[in-house]
């Protein structure tokens, strides 16, 4: 007997609600779940806490005004080395409460979410700016005879969470096929069982995984993802390798979209009007467009 | 100095110095002239360093930047980078915004954190390394809005923030290098501030203190960074053909 998990992006985003914890998977520009991202920007859902080691996923909710708390280990579109969005969101203080971790500290909140851990202990973040800006930070001293002190990292527990991958069965037995998982595991692991969805490239059996890769690529298993959205292409325009290369031409235009007010209308009415169908359509059209 | 030899000669090298004697550790560069320095180590003084590929590898033959034809000899995706940081087994070499007489750096913002008149980076993975490992920095341009008394954010820890920390933390914490466009720094003074080590051909110690905000130490006989020899030349060459190096600094 298998439990078929195959759902829409729409459906996905339509059990979220507004005010709860939402982890996103990646990093940067690379392998971001943006379809489910984009679903939810069609939703009215607002007052969101984001997790992030942000790219594009965080510009846009922040630019939309559905983030009320972010949590990030960064926010960089890697070869666009500030994200605009966020940075005006910084600037302009419109996010109304900021997190800003080492990125081995959102590991670690992560990772102690994902077993169930209050905290876990580290280095990184002490004597730093992160805990000048952060006075809710705690240390804690080791029991041993070293008697050190350590800052505990609170565990992050995540209300839903999304990543994209590039393969996965229907069951949700999902493998990646680049050079990084990145933290995506740690991401579904923190998250409470109900919404933790996974899209991937395309939905392939479970014996065509390891045709196509070894068995070290499979590192999500089917008890970490509730539902599957096969989505073609719904990284773009970050990086979702070896499916396809950051869309660096889109990503600038994105960029520079997003530096005036009109402009941002605009390409929100180009691309981000109607469905993820729609989307692909503008953007393939904008290709065309662009090359003639 | 002969005239085919550039300040970006000059500056790759003072970064290649900064791995002398690392030995087998990940010596990871951040943008053109970190990780050529890095590579240019290995490929002469410092054969056992690990260098990546700015990716998810590490690269075992002495690969030109925006080369592709790689021999992999290990996978370092983020999650083993950061293990790595922790165990103190790399030395990077990272840019700053701003940065102290005790090398505390800022790469994070411009202005209060609360809501920053200039978001950058952010801290990154700027607290991890300087608590962990050997970090050295490059600025390409040397200036008092650079060199500053007080950075606005604490991305990297300097030897005074360290020294609060205890034992432990200060056997970790080493800030190797500052390499500029006018001159070579360390911290190997018996308060731990900065030190000009030598400045660059035809910059002078006036002209570093002009470009510094905050009082340097500095000895009688301030030396020339030295010049690659020209096998070293030949190598950078080798490992920086399209000469992207010359785009960094000038």
């Amino acid at each position: 007997m298998t439990t078929d998990k195959r759902t829409t992006l729409d459906s996905a985003v339509a059990t979220l609600e507004s005010g709860m914890t939402l982890g996103i998977g990646g990093w940067g520009s690379r392998r971001k779940p943006m379809s489910l991202v984009r679903a939810l920007l069609r939703t009215d859902i607002k007052d969101l806490t984001v997790v992030s080691y942000g790219g594009p996923d965080v510009g846009l909710l922040c630019a939309a005004g559905r983030v009320k708390k972010l949590i990030y280990g960064f926010v960089s579109l890697d070869s666009i080395a500030l994200e605009p969005h966020f940075r005006s969101a910084r600037q302009n203080a419109t996010v109304a409460e900021c997190v800003e971790y080492d990125e081995g500290m959102l590991q670690w909140a992560l990772y102690a979410g994902s077993l169930r851990l209050p905290f876990l202990p580290t280095r990184a973040g002490l004597g730093s700016g992160v805990v000048d800006v952060n006075p809710l930070l705690k240390t804690v001293v080791s029991p041993y005879a070293d008697a050190e002190e350590l800052l505990a990292v609170p565990a992050i527990r995540l209300d839903a969470a999304f990543v994209h991958l590039n393969r996965s069965d229907i069951r949700g037995n999902a493998q990646f096929l680049g050079p990084d998982l990145y933290f995506d595991d740690l991401f579904l692991g923190a998250c409470e069982p109900g919404r933790r969805f996974l899209s991937c490239e395309k939905i392939v059996t479970t014996e065509q995984m390891l045709q196509e890769a070894s068995f070290h690529t499979l590192r999500i298993n089917r008890s970490m993802v509730d539902g599957v959205i096969e989505s073609p292409n719904g990284a773009h325009f970050t990086l979702c390798t070896p499916d396809y290369e950051r869309d660096e031409k889109f990503q600038a235009a994105y960029v520079k979209a997003a530096s005036d007010t009109t402009e941002w209308e605009a390409f929100q009415n180009q691309f981000l009007s109607g469905t993820e169908a729609d989307y692909q359509n503008a953007v393939a059209q904008w290709r065309k467009e662009i090359a003639s | 100095m002969s005239t085919d030899i550039t300040l970006a000669d000059i500056v790759v090298i003072a970064a290649a110095e900064s791995f002398r004697g690392d030995g087998e550790i990940f010596a990871s560069g951040m943008g053109t002239i970190p990780m050529l320095g890095a590579r240019l180590a290995r490929a002469t003084f410092e054969p056992d360093l690990l260098v990546s590929d700015g990716e998810a590898f590490f690269v075992g033959n002495d690969l030109p930047l925006g080369g592709s034809d790689k021999v992999v000899e290990g996978w370092i995706p983020f999650r083993s980078v950061f293990d790595t940081v922790w165990s103190g087994r790399r030395h990077v070499m990272m840019g700053a915004s701003q940065i102290d007489r005790f090398g505390n750096t800022n790469i994070a913002n411009i202005g209060p954190w609360k809501q920053p008149k200039a978001q950058l980076l952010g801290v990154r993975g700027g607290p991890g390394n300087t608590i962990s490992h050997a970090t050295s920095f490059f600025i390409p341009k040397q200036s008092t809005k650079v060199f500053v008394e007080k950075v606005d954010m604490v991305s990297g820890l300097g030897y005074d923030r360290a020294a609060q920390l205890g034992d432990t933390v200060m056997r970790h914490h080493r800030l190797p290098r500052v390499i500029t466009n006018l001159a070579v720094f360390d911290f190997e003074t018996s308060t731990h501030t900065m030190r000009l080590l030598s400045v660059h051909p035809g910059v002078s110690v006036d002209d570093v203190v002009a470009n510094t905000g905050f009082v340097l130490e500095i000895g009688s006989d301030v030396p020339i960074s030295r010049a690659p020899n020209e096998s070293e030349l030949a190598t950078l060459n080798r490992l920086d053909p399209r000469g992207l190096r010359h785009r960094e600094v000038a």
